[in-house]
């Protein structure tokens, strides 16, 4: 499947955090064609495995988390409508007057509500509104609401995948399928490599509720080196100039405490190389992503963060370009290829 | 069963200091399970022996305090707090310490505004005279707790640490039920939930369970004008669908959710938008616990009286029971 | 004692910012491999030590950390100022007027900021944000400073030990060099224990080094070494001081991470005072040290803190007592000296604690 095509797929795939068992058999598939095995574990990591040519191969370890953001339903009032609260890092000014899917006992349609701004006191204007104020319409009475969908089912954003101009898409979970069609990119393009080391490719679960499938997945495969993908800010108006990066201009390669100077810097000679576009992506601290995970697992694995630059992060139309997306996947690629002429 | 809470909320043991609860429910269970051990952290595991599944039932032992960091030269203590505590909880009631020793918490009486209190401006009077005076009944480093009664009323108890007190006192009662199962069962008091779920981790890492259950208690939404919550005091224990540190495992949920069922034991659900609970430790240890729980539902969690429904807790009882027997 | 002291200072001088530990390490390796019985580096970068022991008693770890506070360059500017975030926790109002050197090259630079007389009045009575500065290398325009500096270089104070007053020592970095050249010191020793002396990395940026040293180790009791908070000055309530410089070597109770073990904390205790070593307890409960990931990794381990108290830390000039600093260093000789002895763990006695 060509990349637009791909990420357009997995974006409609919906996998709240903790709740990805909703999908993995999907994201499974992708991979099978790639793996010499491919299994789901217990937390519903997708792991695909795809061995390494030398007698004595290195594990390399790529993972990129697949769930998304969404919310949970937390109360059934005695009218239908459903309180909800956010898994994940929602922005309550970002989901007013949305479309969603209710995952009770069958998918229901929803739209949260507004209020009216003719209704809107002169002097509440300016204030924003809570999650906890806000309800899901989903059409039944309260009976009916109660039959259909219970507490602790999980709701999703609707918005299908938009094709924008310069072979950009925007989409309600571009991050971090985004990460996961990477994951695929790095497969086709192994398939056209030589490859000693064994390579692990990993879609986690979990990472919006605290990196949870990066951390019980780097303790389950012993890596010798880390690669993790996910997204970074893409240039907006207002953004700081060195925490946001521009589309179409490559992936970014991170350097900081937590990275390993050592691959990050052999990573980017690769890709002067190759000529595959590239940006640096200096990171102070965690990072904010699963590279803060296999730093310290285990004996601590060395790891390198690629990240796919991402417009309007969080809210359901996140914008990315593929072409950014491909050459996240050729540079990651050639890089694991690279390591084996040592 | 009255009897095993009222023993267990008035026993002393902040966290970090879980000794003498440990020792108790170690008295209490030692002839009725295989095994009775405690790790380096101070986490008590009971262990009834199966050749099924490894189920871990975790409740934490330790309770919020006050540990001093200074004494005056008037003899009067400044504190901090050990665990979650709210200044205006915390104002005007009595600690105690372990010698026994008793003080009063109050507050420098020339601030602006009492909303702008922190426990900062807030010190412990021990009716000691001079610092000397003092350090005959504390020193820097000693930890106090709530100094409260326990009573039952209307089928109801109030209770200092509940929390999360009626949790062990679950367990016990499921330990010494001995319920029909052939798998292996951990009963594990743990240590340091209250400063970051800091025991259930290592406990569970020296267990590798193959699923986890954490036995704590959650807030409710039945009070006067008070956040909305979907869970009522004597509806029933609530089974865990997610809080600050954990969202359940889907398999350990439903199981939960199938076993209330078909045993007709009253149930609710939890999401609890403050506060984790040792789930959260647990199901990331090692490459992954997959891991749930059970919560007595307890309102004014966090003050030196909680209240909670002996309805809840004798069903949280046959819910645990129901679970380990699948 | 002289030696310690003049390591200390050597330590101080050299750059280790979180994430490029190795001019520290490679230093402490030089004054360390004739003492120990094995050592290696691992993944992440830390130092691991190890020293059989005499007897069959339980394992230690000591942990000291090698990293310090920096800043790490993350833009150059068309002027050729760079642009730079803080790693680990430096406050906005050390920033100003102060020397850096950056990368492996060491290129000197300064942190500018406009003066008093061109501040408005609003800026002259706040804080500087620190997004607002940035590092002056003297580069006439971009290209020239990015021939000297590349984006992500990381930026070390540029400050050197000094010696004065009554036994004081002004360094930066004191945090935790002051722990290492403990560490250091007492790796030069026997014991009946085995030990591990863990040299670890990353602990200003989360206590990232100590995870990976503990998983390794797997040890049953753990002593920390650190440099910890003083603000024994003027105008300060005393309980609010933290600790006091020239009192003795700090002993945690409680912090944000940790609460230390009440046995060893115990222990501790007994020894400063069968010895007549002085000490205090570090009066407040902020800040974390690598104990609370010792405490709490694999199935756990007895830990406690043994800190310096340090004013101004975190800053480019921290002052320390040479006295607490020599009797840190007696107090956990004596302990490790003393440990096996009165220290039971468990997993010796078969399930019964506290004996």
């Amino acid at each position: 499947m060509e990349c637009g095509e791909l990420l357009k797929k997995l974006s409609d795939i919906r996998a709240v955090a903790g709740r990805e068992n909703m999908a993995a058999e999907i994201i499974a598939g992708l991979f099978r064609q790639y793996c010499d095995d491919v299994s789901v574990d217990s937390f519903y990591n997708v792991i695909g495995f795809k061995k390494g040519q030398a007698e004595n191969p290195q594990n390399v370890l790529i993972t990129a988390h697949y769930d998304e953001i969404g919310l949970i339903v937390t109360g059934i009032e005695d009218s239908g409508f459903l309180r909800f609260t956010a898994i994940g890092g929602v922005d309550a000014k970002a989901i007013g007057a949305m479309e969603v899917t209710v995952h009770g006992k069958k998918d229901l349609f929803g739209v949260i509500g507004v209020k009216p701004p003719h209704l809107i006191a002169p002097e509440d204007k300016d204030k924003g509104i809570k999650m906890e104020d806000m309800r899901i319409d989903i059409g039944y009475d309260g009976e009916k609401a109660r039959e259909l969908v219970s507490i602790g089912d999980v709701v999703t954003f609707n918005s299908p995948t938009q094709e924008l101009l310069n072979n950009r898409i925007a989409g309600k979970s571009l991050d971090n399928r985004s990460g996961v069609a990477a994951l695929v990119e790095i497969l086709k393009e192994l398939q056209k490599l030589k490859h000693d080391d064994n390579v692990y490719v990993v879609a986690t679960v979990q990472e919006e509720l605290g990196l949870i499938g990066a951390v019980c997945t780097t303790y389950n495969i012993k890596a010798d080196l880390g690669i993790v993908i996910d997204v970074c800010h893409g240039d907006m108006p207002d953004a700081p100039s060195d925490e946001a990066f521009p589309l179409d201009k490559g992936v970014t390669v991170a350097i900081g405490p937590i990275i390993s100077r050592k691959h990050a810097k052999e990573c980017i000679k690769i890709a002067r190389e190759e000529n595959i576009p590239y940006q640096i992506d200096p990171e102070a601290g965690d990072t904010g992503t699963e590279a803060a995970v296999h730093a310290v697992a285990r004996e601590g694995i060395p790891v390198i963060l690629l990240s796919i630059p991402c417009k309007y992060m969080h809210t359901a139309v996140e914008m990315v370009s593929v072409n950014d997306i491909v050459s996240t996947g050729k540079l990651a690629a050639r890089y694991i290829a690279g390591r084996s002429k040592e | 069963m009255f009897d095993i809470i009222n023993k267990l909320t008035q026993t002393f043991g902040p966290s970090g200091n879980e000794k003498k609860v440990a020792d108790l429910i170690r008295d209490m269970l030692k002839d009725k399970v295989d095994e009775v051990k405690t790790d380096v952290l101070g986490n008590l595991i009971c262990i009834k022996k199966g050749s099924g599944k490894k189920i871990m039932l975790a409740a934490h032992m330790d309770e919020i305090g006050i540990i001093v960091s200074f004494i005056d030269k008037n003899g009067f203590l400044r504190f901090s707090n050990v665990g979650g505590l709210n200044p205006f909880v915390i104002l005007g009631k009595r600690v105690i310490f372990e010698n026994g020793s008793v003080g009063v918490v109050w507050y420098e009486e020339n601030i602006d505004d009492i909303k702008n209190i922190k426990l900062e401006k807030m010190y412990i009077d021990i009716a000691a005279s001079s610092k000397e005076d003092a350090e005959r009944l504390v020193n820097v480093g000693d930890m106090a707790v709530f100094e409260a009664g326990t009573i039952l009323q209307n089928g109801r108890i109030i209770s200092k640490s509940m929390d999360n007190r009626i949790g062990c006192a679950v367990l016990v009662q499921t330990a010494l039920n001995q319920p029909e199962t052939e798998n292996e069962i951990y009963y594990v008091f743990t240590a340091q939930e209250e400063v970051g779920l800091r025991g259930a981790g290592p406990a569970a890492y020296g267990l590798m369970p193959d699923m986890a259950l954490a036995v704590d208690v959650t807030a409710t939404g039945d009070t006067p004008e008070c956040k909305p919550m979907a869970v009522k005091l004597g509806a029933g224990p609530a089974i865990k669908i997610k809080d600050r540190s954990v969202i359940a495992h889907p398999e350990v949920k439903d199981l939960l959710i199938k076993c209330a069922i078909e045993n007709n034991i009253p149930h609710q659900f939890e999401i609890l938008s403050q506060g984790g609970t040792d789930a959260g430790s647990i199901h990331t240890t090692a490459g992954g616990i997959p891991s749930g729980g059970v919560a007595i539902p307890t309102r004014n969690v966090h003050n030196s009286a909680e209240i909670v429904d002996m309805k809840d807790v004798e069903n949280a009882v046959k819910l645990i029971e129901a679970f380990i027997n699948q | 004692m002289k030696e310690a002291l003049e390591n200390l200072k050597k330590l101080t001088a050299l750059d280790g910012v979180s994430g490029e530990e190795k001019p520290v390490r490679d230093y402490i390796i030089s004054r360390i491999k004739e003492h120990v019985d094995d050592y290696y580096v691992d993944n992440i970068g830390n130092l691991i030590t190890y020293k059989k022991g005499t007897g069959n008693s339980p394992k230690v770890m000591l942990d000291a950390h090698m990293d310090e506070v920096g800043l790490l360059i993350t833009q150059i500017n068309s002027d050729g100022l760079l642009k730079f975030r803080t790693i680990g926790g430096i406050e906005d109002r050390v920033l100003v007027g102060k020397r850096v050197r950056i990368g492996e090259k060491k290129i000197p630079g300064v942190i500018g900021f406009k003066p008093l007389h061109l501040q408005s009045s609003k800026e002259r009575s706040g804080t500087v944000d620190k997004k607002q500065l940035t590092i002056d290398i003297g580069a006439k325009d971009k290209d020239q400073a990015a021939s000297k500096v590349e984006i992500g270089d990381l930026a070390a104070f540029a400050y050197d030990p000094v010696e004065f007053g009554d036994n004081k020592l002004m360094a930066k970095a004191l945090d935790d060099r002051a722990g290492c050249a403990v560490l250091i010191e007492l790796l030069k020793h026997k014991y009946e224990c085995d030990i591990y002396g863990c040299f670890t990395v990353q602990e200003e940026i989360g206590l990232k080094g100590a995870r990976t040293s503990t998983f390794q180790v797997r040890p049953d009791i753990a002593l920390v070494l650190e440099g910890t908070t003083c603000y024994d000055v003027p105008d300060t309530k005393e309980y609010g001081m933290s600790t006091v410089c020239g009192r003795g070597p700090a002993l945690t109770v409680m912090d944000r991470t940790v609460i230390a073990d009440r046995d060893l904390l115990r222990h501790i205790i007994k020894t400063a005072e069968l010895n007549d070593i002085p000490y205090q307890f570090k009066q407040t409960v902020t800040g974390g040290t690598n104990a609370g990931k010792i405490q709490t990794g694999g199935t756990g381990a007895k830990v406690a803190v043994i800190a310096l108290p340090c004013r101004y830390i975190h800053s480019p000039v921290s002052v320390m007592d040479i006295n607490d600093f020599e009797n840190m260093i007696k107090l956990s000789k004596k302990v490790l000296e003393t440990l096996p002895a009165s220290i039971t763990l468990y997993r010796e006695q078969g399930g019964k604690e506290y004996v």
